[in-house]
């Protein structure tokens, strides 16, 4: 046989056309059912919170915004943020070093442990802070106590006025609970990916492990840790079912801003509620942006490996 | 050489193995299993004939039967036209792609407390959309219809991003070779990439299916939460804890749990079912 027999091939855009494409028909007809579908579901509640938000005017809105107890709601839910997500990045970072840069047994119970609160409904990660640090839980029990295991423990608490539940410490750990994946499942994937020889080589070249971290793992990581704390605070900032069970909803105290929108739509404030709730829909529009960008950098960042 | 030194002990180059794992042991027990294993403690504090009592008592049976059931459906709608909006975003090239696809994610990013008083107010009988289902006699708001409405908009990221990588990265060789050898678009649609894509349509639809379960925010608010008709498990749990009833609340949670825990087994033998049959297929 010739090598020109063997090596015919069809035009490559017939071959193109017939096998790996629809009819133009039908591809409209499946672009218009995916648009219907997403405006009905995402673009329209979307447009729907901004133009409730400013149903009575700028003014109104502004109102809105600047009550007490609405400034109070937006200071603990930055606070309650400011406290879950650094502490989250950390063991993300740690978790990631120890699960992709080493070898031990039962890695992957570790990995499936970590996953555990994104399986738990919000409702119960309240509820198992309020069952440990409630009035009826271990705290509560401890507190009321004839005769406890650490007196001086139990007078300090108790003249202190120690409370957990039905205060900020609560929403900061059921914060924490909800959001404590994040960046570890970010992170894990990526590093794994990436291998120990880099590391080793600095390593063997002289690099302390804190230099290692810093000038190594961390510039090859830090895309996947943005992304990471991007959703991880997106989550914490947005939380509403584990928060509302610690929280105690007392306002100007114990509100966040999701907390908050529900009172003003408890109250048929309505265009109150839509004016914070524009707030948060304004923060995911920037989540969503930045997560975009992050992943084109990370294209980027991993493109020229891919080349030779 | 004295026998100790015999079985060479393994070097680790890089340092921070027992600081790093340590710190995340002792962070997963203080923040997940200690609190966790206390729903199972509290538990403990009903007799069996109680703990049964309270999860079969008629609220809470006719809670779990909405519960799945609007999940299921939640699910398997997002099933279809998930896998249409993949289809389109992998496939075809049309105006505003890139905002479309950035914007598939929104039910991950938005609030489900926002998410839920959008949907109440959408759909009310005065909101843009109920006024135009009410002359069709279809009522969405306070109705199980809504409570399936709020769960298919949570629900539908999971399966868009758990199909759109595997869609990317098929081989269009395979549908060459079907085509070659006579198939129309269909038989191929059917025949080939139907079966490549079930394991991740799946592993995405077990994902929904278990979010939707748990969720409370996106779904109060359009549910109305009618005893009886409308209202979700978590919503079962939050009114005992309004009660104070810690007991109650626990053991309907640790119906709940026992659920999650198995489908989150479930999962992770599909991820992993998924990732061998995409491996033998590039082998």
């Amino acid at each position: 046989m010739t090598p020109a027999a063997t090596t015919f091939h069809l035009p490559h855009h017939v071959v193109h056309r017939h096998t790996t494409s629809e009819p133009p028909a039908v591809r409209r007809l499946l672009i218009g059912v995916a648009l219907v579908f997403l405006s009905l579901f995402l673009f329209l509640p979307l447009v729907f919170v901004f133009v409730q938000a400013f149903a009575k005017g700028i003014g109104f809105y502004f109102e809105t915004l600047r009550d007490p107890n609405a400034l109070s709601a937006i200071k603990l839910t930055l606070t309650a943020a400011a406290i879950a997500v650094p502490l989250n990045c950390v063991f993300g970072v740690c978790a990631a070093w120890a699960i992709a840069k080493f070898d031990f047994p039962g890695k992957n119970v570790l990995l499936t442990l970590i996953d555990l609160p994104f399986s738990v409904s919000p409702v119960i990660s309240g509820l198992i802070y309020v069952l440990v640090f409630g009035a009826q839980g271990w705290l509560g029990l401890y507190l009321s106590a004839d005769n406890p295991k650490f007196p001086w423990l139990q007078n300090f608490l108790v003249e202190h006025d120690f409370k957990i539940i039905f205060a900020v410490p609560g929403i900061v750990l059921a914060t924490i609970f909800v959001t404590f994946p994040f960046v570890a499942r970010e992170l894990i994937p990526l590093m794994h990916a990436q291998g120990r020889s880099e590391e080793e080589a600095a390593r063997v070249l002289g690099a302390s492990g804190w230099q290692t971290f810093w000038r190594v793992t961390l510039p090859n990581i830090k895309w996947g840790l943005l992304y990471g704390v991007i959703l991880c605070n997106a989550r914490a900032m947005g939380e509403f079912g584990a928060v509302s069970v610690v929280s105690g909803k007392i306002r100007g105290q114990t509100n966040t801003i999701p907390l908050h929108i529900e009172a003003l739509y408890d109250d048929y404030n309505f265009t109150g509620a839509f004016a914070v709730a524009s707030l948060l829909a304004f923060l995911a529009l920037v989540t969503l942006g930045l997560k975009t960008w992050v992943e084109h950098k990370n294209a980027q960042l991993n493109e020229p490996e891919k080349l030779p | 050489m004295s026998n100790r030194r015999s079985r060479p002990k393994k070097i680790r180059v890089l340092p921070g193995f027992k600081l790093t794992l340590g710190f995340t042991l002792f962070y997963l027990g203080l923040i997940v299993l200690i609190p966790l294993a206390a729903v199972f403690w509290k538990t403990s504090t009903l007799t069996w004939p109680q703990f049964w009592q309270t999860i079969t008592m008629p609220t809470a049976v006719a809670s779990y039967k909405l519960t799945f059931g609007a999940s299921f459906f939640a699910a398997l709608v997002n099933v279809v036209f998930g896998l249409i909006v993949a289809w389109v975003l992998v496939r075809y090239e049309f105006f505003g792609k890139k905002i479309v696809d950035a914007l598939v994610d929104l039910p991950f990013a938005l609030p489900t407390a926002v998410a839920g008083i959008t949907l109440a107010a959408l759909y009310s009988d005065h909101g843009w959309v109920g006024q135009m289902l009410a002359p069709l006699g279809i009522k969405v708001a306070n109705t199980q219809i809504g409570v399936f409405i709020a769960l298919t908009f949570i629900g539908l990221p999971f399966i868009v991003r758990t199909v759109q990588p595997i869609l990317e990265d098929l081989d269009p060789e395979l549908e060459e070779a079907a085509s070659s050898l006579g198939a129309n678009r269909w038989q191929i649609f059917c025949r080939v990439i139907l079966p490549m894509l079930a394991p991740a349509l799946l592993t995405g639809f077990a994902l929904a299916f278990a979010r939707a379960l748990g969720e409370y925010g996106s779904v109060i608010f359009i549910a109305g939460n009618i005893p009886m008709k409308t209202q979700i498990t978590p919503v079962i749990i939050m009114g005992e804890l309004d009660m104070f009833d810690y007991a109650k609340a626990t053991a309907i949670a640790v119906v709940m749990l026992v659920v999650s825990f198995a489908l989150l087994l479930g999962i992770n033998v599909l991820q992993w079912w998924t990732n061998r049959h995409n491996t033998t297929n590039l082998a």
